[in-house]
């Protein structure tokens, strides 16, 4: 291979998009792992009492405390499990959390040494297709972990999990063609710059402005997605002894708790992307700043809506109470879906009137 | 008599649970929003610790008469009351005729114990006493068998 000027410029491109990926999994590692903290110490103010608060100042080192037990732990494997699915189960859900995040833009664009560089780790032109179709491999770690522990009780909650996620996705798909339908375009880049616009010069055009019942929609069925309260039945501990995780110890026990928090900054992220407007920040003329400013300031407007969602799964659990299974299936199909399908003919008749209206 | 309990059908509103829901969110981030300046209701165990009542029954302590020597006389009563027989008595002989015994030995296995407070009540001489000690955690089970010269020493001094 000559180590011409292109072989030069596929190598550095190949080195940019490696560097991102390696921010990216970096940044959402250790998000994750501040998430799980934020969880015990914020559902410890909504319950009158403090977190925890030993490891390190206010308890910030708790998470470090929380890896080094896990690592420290006896890696148990039971005799009575089918090997090769036990081991693989956590790995595959984590894996299609982390891999969703590689179409999200956190950020609009920096140079760096002319080259500009966009915030996005693939710009791809089916992007919200993919992460619908990625979030559906999540149900294989599941599915594998209840059935290769060969438990009743870890069946039961992987099947009841399995068929949650499965029906809620119906509704979570159906949500999106909403917005697309106004956005006119799958591109997760596309829909979060058309999100800069106003209406009646006041109000920004943010997906839940022009889609207020799919965003409702989207939000509840990404609950049920990523099996958080009020949707939790499958791995509620309480209720059918944790679920499908019960036969999983130490490091495969956090790589489920790891890949549950993961999903939900997906969850997160796809939100503030289709919804609130992305890296957006409305309202603020930064034409005045130098370039990296300004792309530091969007993805700093991205990383607080990404926050502010992932406060809200954590709020929402701890008000909430459990779904029974049949409530929960009855919502799922009942209710959610034909809301989802009128969204889309709403949607479809207001836009076909202003359209003919206009022309 | 039969009451037939009134079951009102859900208005919409409350079928859709939405303002139900907004309502139970507004309450949680109330506290959420009070708990860090307020502290929360959680003791910061082991700075602070809560306040014990009169009357709780602790570790066990030993009484002594005016002069100095113990009260107990080895009856052995609290050990035969006690119901998970903890209390172990051996028991030596005293000169002095209106008290024929005392302890040579007397151990409470903390372990057995169940802080029931019967052996106090059983006590004839008022010689047994709980405490308000509950800080009794120990390393080995050798260093949690309490005897005499820990359950009679000062109680402020103990554990």
């Amino acid at each position: 291979m000559k180590l011409d000027s292109n072989t030069i410029q596929t190598l550095i491109t190949l080195g940019i998009v490696a560097a991102k990926i390696g921010v990216v999994l970096f940044v959402i590692m250790t998000f994750v792992a501040y998430y799980t903290f934020a969880e015990r110490k914020f559902s410890g103010w909504m319950q009158d009492r403090v977190g925890p608060n030993r490891c390190g100042p206010f308890g910030l080192l708790q998470p470090l405390a929380d890896g080094v037990k896990f690592f420290m732990k006896e890696d148990v494997i039971p005799g009575h499990v089918d090997k090769v699915l036990y081991v693989l189960a956590p790995a595959l859900s984590l894996v299609p959390a982390l891999i969703t995040f590689a179409v999200v833009p956190f950020g609009s664009s920096i140079v760096i040494a002319g080259r500009n560089i966009s915030l996005q780790i693939a710009d791809l032109n089916i992007g919200v297709l993919y992460i619908l179709a990625i979030s559906s491999l999540g149900v294989y770690g599941i599915v594998m972990a209840g059935w290769s522990s060969n438990n009743k009780y870890s069946l039961m909650g992987s099947m009841r999990s399995t068929a949650q996620m499965i029906s809620y996705e119906l509704s979570l798909g159906l949500s999106i063609i909403g917005v697309l339908m106004v956005f006119e375009t799958l591109r997760l880049n596309q829909i979060v710059m058309h999100q800069g616009g106003y209406i009646m010069g006041v109000i920004p055009r943010w997906g839940v402005v022009v889609q207020p019942l799919g965003f409702l929609i989207f939000l509840i069925a990404s609950f049920a997605e990523t099996n958080r309260l009020p949707f939790d039945l499958p791995e509620g501990e309480a209720e059918i002894v944790a679920g499908y995780h019960v036969e999983y110890g130490s490091m495969k026990f956090s790589l489920f708790m790891i890949a549950e928090y993961a999903n939900m900054v997906t969850s997160a992220a796809v939100i503030t992307c289709l919804f609130f407007g992305g890296w957006q920040i409305p309202w603020v003329n930064l034409s005045g700043l130098p370039q990296w400013a300004v792309a530091l300031v969007h993805v700093g407007a991205f990383s607080v809506k990404l926050m502010f969602f992932a406060f809200i799964y954590i709020w929402v659990r701890w008000t909430l109470p459990r779904f029974r299974y049949d409530q929960l299936m009855r919502l799922g199909w009942k209710v959610l879906l034909p809301l989802s399908i009128l969204n889309i003919l709403a949607t479809g008749i207001f836009y076909m009137i202003k359209y003919t209206a206009v022309h | 008599m039969a009451y037939v309990v009134p079951r009102k059908k859900m208005s919409f509103a409350e079928r859709l649970y939405l303002p139900a829901i907004g309502r139970g969110m507004m309450l949680t981030i109330k506290h959420f929003v009070k708990t860090p300046f307020s502290g929360g209701v959680t003791v910061r165990y082991p700075e602070k610790r809560r306040p014990i009542a009169d009357g709780y029954r602790g570790l066990h302590h030993l009484e002594a008469r005016m002069t100095g020597d113990e009260r107990c006389v080895a009856c052995e009563m609290c050990s035969t009351v006690c119901p998970a027989g903890a209390i172990r008595i051996v028991a030596e002989e005293v000169s002095d005729p209106s008290i024929e015994k005392r302890p040579q030995s007397y151990e409470v296995d903390l372990l057995r114990c169940i802080f029931c407070g019967m052996c106090v009540e059983a006590c004839p001489r008022e010689a047994l006493t709980m405490t308000k000690r509950y800080e009794l955690a120990d390393t080995k089970r050798e260093k949690l068998v309490a005897r005499k010269e820990r359950l009679a020493g000062p109680v402020e001094s103990k554990d």
